[in-house]
């Protein structure tokens, strides 16, 4: 019999296995944010010129760690969680075989400790791609994949839970949007996932002596289609998120719930295909392949991240206006709950993400302006303004909105929760637009020393790459400031917070269940859910009902095409044709 | 539901093929393996492996 809760503020049910496993999840995945943030730290202070901390061989040990722990662990983690949150709380249907679920979670956590073991070994600075021919220990791979099978079981254990919840009628109609966000991130993550297997099951055999080579230009192919489609499952996901948090703070409804699922759509058939554009300037494949993959289908996807980047400040702005707040262009915006970390932690993901992730993600993926800023420091530049300002906020603005609701448990130190999606957000703004700006200039990504010193080939950047990445030391500080803030305020809620329930104790805020009196047997009421087809009715002429957030996009678009012509700009510069 | 029909008679409805593909996660599941894993995958992998080899 499963057993349900209601969450009497929210009104929002938990099954109890799942419940635990999203807490489970969650847990882990911040234990594994607050180890990556510590090693950024070192990371970040060792690229910061003047400082310089770290020698080179622990410099490489400790960037492999960090990317590892925070863009494959951290954030998969807590995926899994959402996952299991978007199928069984928000379907209020029991989830499927919680058993496997639970295994499933044990893997994640058994090979994220064997990677790590390797990497901190000291024989596996491989960095995350862990191109071939460097080697790294069996056990760097092996617990890699069965991270990935853990992952994958997650999964799985989501798309039985669609069926579950189809099959016993939990709800009537088209599953939730947000739920259809989550089965698209469910669906990436299975591609992602069998790549993965492809190519690091190979490579591990390859570790242990039982295949003699493999060809490093198919491992990038093959490596690429897991390592960016990873990343198109935090984009699925946290747009799905931006939803919610939408809905619930709001009470905003989708503008149109056809056209943001349309744009779902669009991710499922393209935005995988973009993997490409990481193998832009690789021999061996040709401008075919690049040009399909990058300029058709990743234009497509792109698309639809604007759409959802429009129709989410547009449903806000609706809902607000119909509050009675529309005097003006911006008045929706002004008066908005900026005092409320998930949704100025929600807004700023998603300004970030469009402005500063989404225009430069466009220039790195055109084939010919690429070349410009191809393996410098603008790269990690670009990609912590996606998933850490966009994937890792929505996560944390998630997080504030889901203590009191999943941990029962109130939030400790308000008043630095206030801080702290604008502490974070202006350090990685810091990080990410200076490492852009450094990067044109042409420093190196993953370099120890960018004074060569002591190299008999070195190279002399001009003095304000030296200024630029020291500011992007000054931002990294910040941001690390502000992710300590976002672990003790998460972490000590669990364990100090006041507790809105009297079976919420210390060992339950882990992931033990609470005392069976807080639950009940009794099924939920079925859940009336909307047609897919729905355009509310309301939204007549769609844009002009939101017209801030029309202002908005057009800002976007300028700037887009600025940047964009500067670039092709700087590209006819760089060999002189007199 | 505009009705108030029992709703377990909704699939006598007619549901619009849009629908039907939006309403089905196994479909999209297949769709989204199916695309990359050819125009990306196999695809890529095929031109990698008809590189020549270099003579000695
Ligand atoms: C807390 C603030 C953070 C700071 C200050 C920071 C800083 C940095 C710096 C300086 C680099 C090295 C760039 C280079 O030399 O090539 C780096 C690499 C990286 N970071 Fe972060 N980071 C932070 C958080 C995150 C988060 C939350 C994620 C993922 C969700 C992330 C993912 C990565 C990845 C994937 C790499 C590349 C590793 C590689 O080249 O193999 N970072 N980070
Ligand atoms: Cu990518």
């Amino acid at each position: 019999m499963a057993l349900f809760r209601q969450c009497p503020d929210t009104g929002l049910f938990f099954h109890k296995e799942a419940e635990n496993l999203m807490k489970a999840n969650a847990v882990a995945g911040v234990v594994c944010l607050l180890i990556a943030g510590t090693l950024a730290l070192l990371v970040v202070l060792t690229r910061w010129p003047a400082v310089h901390l770290l020698p080179a061989d622990t410099f490489y040990m400790v960037l492999t760690a960090h990317g590892i722990c925070a863009l494959i662990f951290w954030v998969i983690l807590f995926e899994i969680a959402i996952l299991y949150f978007a199928g069984s709380t928000l379907l209020r249907s029991r989830l499927a075989t919680p058993r496997w679920a639970c295994a499933g979670f044990v893997l994640m956590v058994v090979g994220a400790i064997m990677t790590l073991a390797a990497v901190f070994g000291g024989n596996s600075s491989v960095m995350m791609t862990s191109y071939v021919p460097m080697r790294a220990d069996p056990s760097f791979y092996l617990g890699l994949i069965l991270f990935a099978v853990g992952a994958l079981i997650g999964c799985f254990v989501y798309l039985g839970t669609l069926v579950v919840a189809k099959n016993e009628k939990t709800y009537e109609g088209s599953v939730p949007l947000v739920t259809f966000g989550a089965t698209v991130a469910a669906i990436i993550a299975v591609f992602t996932i069998a790549s993965g297997a492809e190519i690091l099951i190979p490579t591990y055999l390859w570790s242990i002596g039982y295949i003699s080579h493999i060809d490093p230009a198919m491992y990038r192919v093959i490596w690429w289609a897991l390592g960016h489609s990873s990343q198109q499952i935090n984009v699925a996901a946290h747009v799905a998120v931006w939803y919610l948090i939408a809905g619930v703070v709001f009470g905003a409804r989708p503008m149109s719930e056809k056209v943001s699922r349309a744009a779902y759509l669009l991710y499922i058939f393209f935005l995988q295909l973009a993997s490409a554009h990481h193998l832009m300037t690789d021999p061996g494949i040709s401008s075919e392949w690049k040009i399909f993959n990058t300029s058709y289908a990743m234009y497509l996807a792109v698309l639809a991240s604007m759409i959802h980047g429009l129709t989410v400040p547009g449903a806000i702005e609706v809902a607000q206006r119909k509050k009675g707040l529309t005097n003006g262009a911006f008045e929706w915006l002004r008066k908005a709950p900026w005092g409320n970390p998930v949704f100025s932690g929600m807004f700023i993901s998603l300004v970030g993400f469009g402005f500063l992730g989404g225009i430069s993600g466009v220039v790195m993926g055109t084939e010919q302006i690429s070349i410009i800023i191809h393996n410098t420091i603008y790269v990690p530049g670009h990609f912590h303004a996606t998933v850490v300002i966009g994937t890792t906020m929505a996560w944390m603005a998630l997080t504030f909105l889901l203590i009191p609701v999943l941990f029962r448990r109130k939030m400790i130190l308000p008043q630095f929760a206030k801080l702290q999606p604008y502490i974070f957000g202006l350090g990685m703004s810091m990080v990410a637009v200076f490492h852009m700006a450094a990067g044109t200039l042409g420093v190196a990504r993953r370099h120890w020393d960018m004074g060569f010193a002591g190299n008999p080939l070195g190279f002399e950047y001009p003095a304000t790459a030296y200024l630029l990445m020291g500011i992007a030391g000054i931002g990294g500080v910040i941001a690390v400031t502000g992710g300590a803030l976002f672990v003790i305020i998460t972490v000590g809620s669990l364990i100090f917070g006041e507790k809105l329930q009297p079976e919420a104790g210390l060992l339950q805020s882990f992931g033990v269940p609470l005392a069976d009196s807080a639950y009940s047997d009794e099924k939920p009421a079925r859940l009336p859910m909307a047609p897919a087809e729905a355009v509310e009715a309301d939204h007549g002429e769609a844009g002009f009902e939101a017209p801030g957030t029309f202002i908005l996009a057009m800002v976007l678009l300028v700037s887009f095409v600025i940047y964009y012509f500067i670039n092709w700009k700087y590209l006819s510069e760089v060999w002189g044709l007199a | 539901m505009a009705d108030d029909n029992n709703t377990d008679e909704r699939d006598d409805e007619k549901i619009s093929p849009w629908q039907q593909i939006i309403d089905n996660p196994f479909l999209l599941l297949f769709i989204g393996v199916a695309m990359p894993t050819v125009f990306y995958t196999l695809w890529g992998v095929m031109e990698v492996a008809t590189i020549p080899i270099a003579p000695y």
